[in-house]
């Protein structure tokens, strides 16, 4: 097992390339799911917004229908 | 002819995509997992050393997948750039917005393992060997296109520009591939050369091969979990994209 | 034809009336000039074997900064739109106003490049492959330095992108412009350098003012 860590004394730039690349592609694939996320918490939130002041115009009206009629 | 221009024309169409890429995105990354797997235990425990360079070798399995990536997508982007001035296609111009960023993290890949490779073997981290210089190059056309995007604020006009740059930037590619060989040979009379093509055994080139696969697919599906996000992005006013919230959610 | 004539006439009309945005270039060229030869000490012999290249370089930074003012005033006072929109071939038009801002920048930094090279201690038989690879290489370079120019006019940012986007697409030139001069101070032939540099003079003579093109059109909207 050593031995395969040591790489015929290669060992340091062997693993210091894998290391590297792994984390770079780790990060590129973290970064579509996290883009992913934010757009979705986003975009519910704006729909709950639409919603609520859909509610709250529709509330008001009927009020003033109420008032008037 | 009829045929291929509806489905052309339907392939650009951004819903399209969304729709199906689903599938596609979790076959690419099962692949691409998968193969990139194998090949890189095969490569690290499995393939023989290298008779001249000993186990420092065992980088080239990251480093030519990552290498000949990195210039396929730059000449993806040109070809998408084509198809955004030529039909104004907008999944071809979300593709180069999501693509300019991955390339350049995969031309880095190529640039730092060429470089550490280059330290056991050349005894220095940086030699102006042609090839790593042409990718060093290629990360700054990659660079230029991500920052040409970043600072044009609407969207379809940093499309058409990022367009026209990666239609030059491709036609540049070659030319600049050339040139710095051409200076390499004036400047220094040999240079090792890295694959020992003909003692090249099976054992060593199979896992090389798995790898460049894995690395196409798995890179292919980072690609298109970015588009699905990108599509999302742009057409976050459209009714369908909110239709398929309220299912979603 | 009478389009580029034209052209040329009103851009070195416009050259001549704003003369500052022709002279800085070139000042730029001659205080970085100024600049290696102090930072390089007292070295004769070493500065001569270097400056060759560095001349290339530093011309090729100056041609850069003179291709920032390219389309900017034209963009500004809406003539820009005028000749997008006149209907005429755009490529002859943009190639005239290359060719007159060529003349004022590049053509100046080559006849004052003799003069640089032998400041730096260039020996004497390297001084005309110099000049003439200058001569070649900066039309090439304006030529593409303009597509970066013209993707950026609209941006009211600094030339500092447009450098980015444009100097690795100097590299080609750079090499074969650098690699004459270097050779013929060194005593060897520059002729196959000579040769590449016309080469690739010739391609970018005939595709660049095409991407130049697109890209006002592009720019036009920002």
């Amino acid at each position: 097992m050593s031995e395969f860590l040591a790489m015929g004394g290669h060992g340091l730039y062997v693993w210091l390339a894998y290391g590297i690349s792994f984390a770079v592609l780790a990060a590129l694939g973290l970064r579509p799911i996290v883009a992913r996320r934010r757009f979705l918490s986003h975009a519910r939130r704006e729909a709950h917004a639409r919603r609520d002041a859909d509610a709250r115009r529709d509330e008001q009206r009927r009020g003033r229908e109420r008032r008037e009629g | 002819m009829g045929r291929f221009t509806t489905w052309f024309h339907r392939m650009g169409s951004p819903r399209w995509f969304f729709d199906l890429s689903r599938p596609w995105l979790v076959g690419f990354l099962a692949v691409g997992v998968t193969l990139l797997g194998v090949g890189t235990v095969w490569g690290l425990g499995f393939a023989p050393p290298d008779y001249q360079q000993g186990d420092s070798y065992r980088i080239i399995y990251i480093h030519v997948p990552s290498a000949h990536l990195a210039e396929a997508l730059y000449v993806a982007m040109g070809v998408a750039g084509i198809v955004v001035l030529v039909w104004r296609m907008k999944l071809a111009d979300m593709f180069i917005a999501v693509t300019a960023p991955v390339g350049m993290a995969v031309t880095g890949i190529a640039l730092l393992t060429g470089a550490i490779w280059g330290r056991p073997t050349w005894g220095a981290w940086w030699v102006w060997d042609a090839r790593t210089t042409s990718v060093l190059v290629l990360f700054f056309l990659y660079l230029g296109i991500v920052a040409l995007r970043q600072a044009i604020p609407r969207a379809d006009q940093a499309g058409r520009a990022a367009a026209v740059l990666a239609i030059v930037g491709t036609v540049n590619v070659p030319i600049i591939k050339y040139s710095v060989d051409w200076w390499l040979t004036l400047h220094q009379p040999a240079s090792i050369t890295f694959t020992a093509a003909p003692a090249m055994p099976p054992s060593m080139w199979v896992p090389l091969l798995i790898n460049m696969v894995g690395f196409y697919a798995l890179v292919a599906a980072f690609l298109v979990a970015g588009l699905r996000n990108e599509v999302l992005l742009r057409e976050a006013d459209a009714q369908w994209v909110r239709d398929w919230l309220e299912r979603a959610s | 034809m009478s389009i580029a004539v034209a052209q040329v006439r009103r851009d070195f009309l416009v050259a001549f009336r704003a003369r500052a945005d022709a002279v800085h270039p070139v000042a730029f060229f001659a205080l970085t000039v100024v600049l290696f030869g102090l930072s390089m000490g007292p070295d004769r012999q070493a500065m001569g074997e270097l400056a060759p290249g560095m001349v290339w370089v530093l011309a090729l930074l100056a041609t850069m900064m003179g291709t920032d003012t390219l389309f900017r005033r034209d963009f500004e006072d809406g003539t820009l739109e005028q000749l997008l929109l006149h209907g005429r071939p755009l490529f002859v038009a943009v190639l005239a106003k290359l060719f007159a801002h060529w003349c004022v920048t590049g053509l100046v930094l080559t006849a004052l490049s003799p003069l640089a090279g032998l400041m730096l201690q260039v020996p004497a038989e390297g001084l005309p492959a110099l000049a003439g690879s200058l001569a070649l290489g900066t039309p090439a370079l304006t030529l593409i330095g303009a597509i970066a120019a013209a993707l950026t006019v609209g941006l009211g940012r600094g030339g500092m992108l447009a450098a980015v986007i444009a100097l690795p697409l100097f590299v080609p030139v750079l090499i074969f412009g650098a690699g004459a001069s270097l050779a013929a101070a060194s005593g060897a032939s520059p002729a196959a350098e000579f040769l590449w540099l016309g080469a690739l003079l010739a391609a970018a003579l005939t595709l660049a003012p095409f991407a130049v093109g697109l890209a006002l059109r592009v720019s036009q909207e920002y």
